[in-house]
């Protein structure tokens, strides 16, 4: 481990005198520096939205798994009891821990995006809507709807098992998504530095003539330029992933515009996620750099 | 660690071929060269010179035959060993390549850098005094003559101290005087127990060596290597 580490340090550290043994390649350095720089941007958000979509997954899937809906469609003299007929069946049945009519001003919330703020709610023949809590272990959906049909014909229990299933498997799968693109963006990077770094050695193939006419082991020549553009993806990455994260931070906050998009951020220790990203594309770099680097050296041999 | 030769021959070449694309360049070629030995290598253009020196360095393989560098058989070797044995044979080329980014003095310290040995700035400096290129220290590859070059290429050949010395028309793009000049130092390096090949087709340069120098004159003709003449 040691002996691993002391490699890795010596490996940032360089030698400034071999660094030297390579010419300074202008167009593929900043390439580079400016592809390494770019898909750490994107990843920032790729990371961003697997996150977002991870935490609405298990908002979803969790906190509505939780509740239910009973909507109440009556008479107007008839409203109030079959309320109370509601409650007196929910009190009574097993697996539901808590069950409260919402109030006008919180049903006025639920439907002001759609009719506006100034909606009269007293002059509508709005259903009236009572939320339930289940406990742990839940209650029995189809006995319920079996005694609410009996004792409050105008009630209708909604479990949002219709459509909460599909969105928390549409959130699962954008996850998976964003899993996947950080996947292919690493895998882009990687093929992209390997061009950089294969169009260098192919660019400095007498400089390679010289180095093994002097003795330049092949590990000597590979470490050249791949301590190079190691460093210059680690930069690039940098800066990218300094850019992503200001960006994300600069997004108004979920709290005040209330959307899923607006809410595409890090949240607490998420913010550390992305500090991950450029030290990851410094040892695709590396890899891919090495690769190439010893694959060149083998075929000019 | 260095392998010092002890009793074999530093480079010997045993019935050796080369050829390429079907032909022949080289064949049935035999030749030792002993420690502190001195040897000329002449033959006509495209006769096979260069191909000969690339042999015994291990920058080309035999198509027949055995070549042994320092008592190790060159088809053996992998190419970290070539850049080894590299660091034991010092060679001139006759296009003199180099880095031209770096300055001339870099140039003429690259073996050291390469094999991670630190570079002595007043050794540098001896030896670039040595071969007359003290002022050009800081001056790019490009900026140098013909001869410049050659007398970089030949310091940076022998800063390493290596065993053997290949030469290839190391007077090819100089003038006569520095022709001379850079004989002398190849000359010079044999007294210091180097030994050294020197191709060439100057007949001149041979005749001059001969007061300096006792040295074998090989020459290639019809693929074959012949000893030309009595020793210098």
């Amino acid at each position: 481990m040691n002996a691993y580490l002391s490699k890795t340090l010596h490996f940032v550290a360089g030698d400034a005198q071999a660094d030297r043994v390579v010419p300074p390649t202008g167009f593929t350095a900043r390439l580079t520096v400016f592809a390494a720089a770019a898909m750490a941007f994107l990843t920032v958000f790729a990371l961003a939205l697997s996150l977002a979509t991870g935490r609405l997954a298990d908002r979803w899937g969790d906190a509505l798994a939780q509740s239910s809906t009973i909507r109440i469609s009556a008479p107007e003299g008839q409203m109030d009891t079959q309320i109370l007929a509601v409650m007196e069946v929910l009190a009574t049945t097993p697996g539901v821990k808590d069950a409260r009519p919402l109030s006008d001003e919180e049903q006025h919330a639920l439907l002001e995006p759609w009719f506006g703020p100034d909606l009269p709610l007293d002059t509508l023949p709005i259903p009236r809507l009572i939320e339930v809590v289940e406990d742990d272990d839940g209650y029995d959906a189809a006995g319920l709807r079996a005694r609410l049909a009996g004792e409050a014909p105008g009630a209708v229990l909604d479990d949002h098992t219709r459509w909460r299933e599909p969105l928390v498997r549409a959130a699962e799968r954008l996850r998976a998504l964003g899993l996947v693109s950080i996947l292919l963006i690493a895998a882009t990077t990687a093929v992209m530095i390997t061009l950089a770094a294969s169009a260098a050695l192919a660019a400095n193939a007498q400089v390679i003539r010289v180095l093994r006419l002097v003795g330049a082991l092949d590990a000597y020549i590979a470490r050249a330029f791949v301590r190079r553009y190691t460093l210059r993806a680690l930069a690039g990455a940098t800066v990218g992933t300094v850019l992503g994260m200001l960006a994300l931070a600069a997004l108004p906050s979920a709290d005040a515009a209330g959307g899923f998009l607006t809410g595409l951020g890090f949240q607490g220790a998420h913010w550390l996620w992305p500090l991950t990203i450029p030290p990851l594309t410094a040892l695709v770099a590396f890899a891919a750099t090495r690769n190439a680097a010893i694959t060149t050296l083998k075929e000019r041999s | 660690m260095r392998k010092r030769n002890r009793g074999y021959d530093v480079i010997e070449l045993e019935d050796v071929s080369y050829g390429y694309g079907g032909g022949t360049l080289l064949t049935e070629l035999s030749l030792k060269l002993a420690p502190g030995s001195f040897h000329f290598l002449t033959g006509p253009s495209g006769a096979g010179k260069t191909t000969l020196l690339k042999l015994c360095y291990g920058e080309l393989l035999a198509t027949r035959g055995r070549v042994a560098l320092f008592d190790q058989d060159a088809r053996g070797l992998t190419r970290d060993d070539v850049a080894l044995m590299r660091r034991r044979i010092g060679v001139v080329h006759q296009d003199c390549q180099f880095l031209d980014h770096l300055s001339v003095a870099e140039n003429i310290a690259l073996p050291l850098t390469v094999s991670n040995r630190a570079v002595d700035p007043a050794e540098l400096n001896e030896l670039m005094k040595w071969v007359g290129l003290q002022a050009q220290a800081g001056a790019h590859p490009p900026e140098l003559s013909g001869g410049e070059r050659q007398r970089a290429a030949l310091a940076r050949a022998i800063i390493m101290s290596p065993d053997v010395i290949l030469a290839d028309e190391p007077t090819g793009n100089v003038d006569w005087e520095m022709s001379l000049r850079l004989l002398t130092l190849l000359v010079e390096l044999n007294r210091m127990g180097k030994t050294v090949m020197i191709a060439t087709h100057d007949m001149n340069l041979i005749r001059s060596a001969k007061a300096q120098v006792s040295a074998r004159v090989l020459r290639i003709s019809d693929h074959k290597l012949q000893l030309a003449g009595a020793d210098l």
